[in-house]
């Protein structure tokens, strides 16, 4: 089971704060997690995350290359859009 | 003495701004800023989310970082998430030092990231209706300033 978390302005377009997917092909790269995105969650999400200013931890680290993510059974991914201002 | 805490619902900054004070008599001075929701523009209510593996963990790395700039004995950072009325408290930050300048440079220094660089999304209700904040330029000035 990987988890994936959506926060802010990210929740209200994926519809839901968070999903859970088994991958029977095992790991799941960044391709992958955004194809799962438009087709398992909510189409025109996946281009919301592509937004270069989102960014992705994996189990509470913040990557400082997201397209190099890899995650497996057990993780947790968190989609970060941008924090909001004062 | 260092107090950070994310909380859910309402607190009261002066008793923990007193609890600071009472910390140690060395203390010289005590800088203090609470931040409350704002009346203005409609604004019915303010809700903050936060991602618990990293808020929390992101607050007291900025309180290291706070210890390392500036000469200080103690530093109280709070934080509310959740839905909060105007008027309510959202974020309290004080610092005790020997001398004004370390307190007061370190209430400024604590804040202007908390704004910008914290991991906390908002939105505000005007007229029923939720709304995102987006970040602002003005909080990239205020983070270049250090």
């Amino acid at each position: 089971m990987i988890r994936i978390v959506y926060l802010g302005k990210l929740a209200d377009v994926a519809g839901k704060s968070e999903s859970q997917f088994v991958s029977s092909s095992g790991d799941l790269d960044w391709p992958d997690i955004l194809a799962l995105l438009d087709d398992h969650v909510r189409e025109g999400l996946a281009d919301a995350v592509r937004d270069e200013r989102v960014k992705v931890a994996l189990n509470g680290q913040v990557l400082s290359d997201r397209e190099g993510l890899v995650a497996r059974d057990g993780d947790e991914i968190a989609l970060l859009p941008p924090v909001s201002g004062g | 003495m260092r107090d950070i805490r994310l909380l859910d619902a309402p607190f009261d900054p002066n008793a923990a701004i007193d609890a600071l004070a009472m910390a140690s008599p060395d203390i010289g001075g005590i800088a203090s800023f609470v931040g409350k929701v704002r009346l203005t523009g409609g604004v019915e209510a303010l809700e903050l989310t936060h991602y618990e593996p990293l808020t929390l963990p992101g607050m007291h790395e900025l309180a290291d970082r706070a210890f390392g700039r500036f000469d200080l004995i103690g530093l109280l950072m709070v934080h509310r998430v959740g839905v909060m009325r105007p008027g309510e408290p959202i974020v309290c930050v004080s610092a005790a030092a020997l001398h004004r300048r370390d307190a007061l440079g370190a209430v400024d220094f604590c804040m202007d990231h908390l704004k910008s660089a914290a991991w906390f999304w908002k939105r505000e209700k005007r007229a029923g209706q939720w709304h995102w904040i987006e970040p602002r330029e003005q909080d990239h000035a205020d983070l270049a300033r250090w």
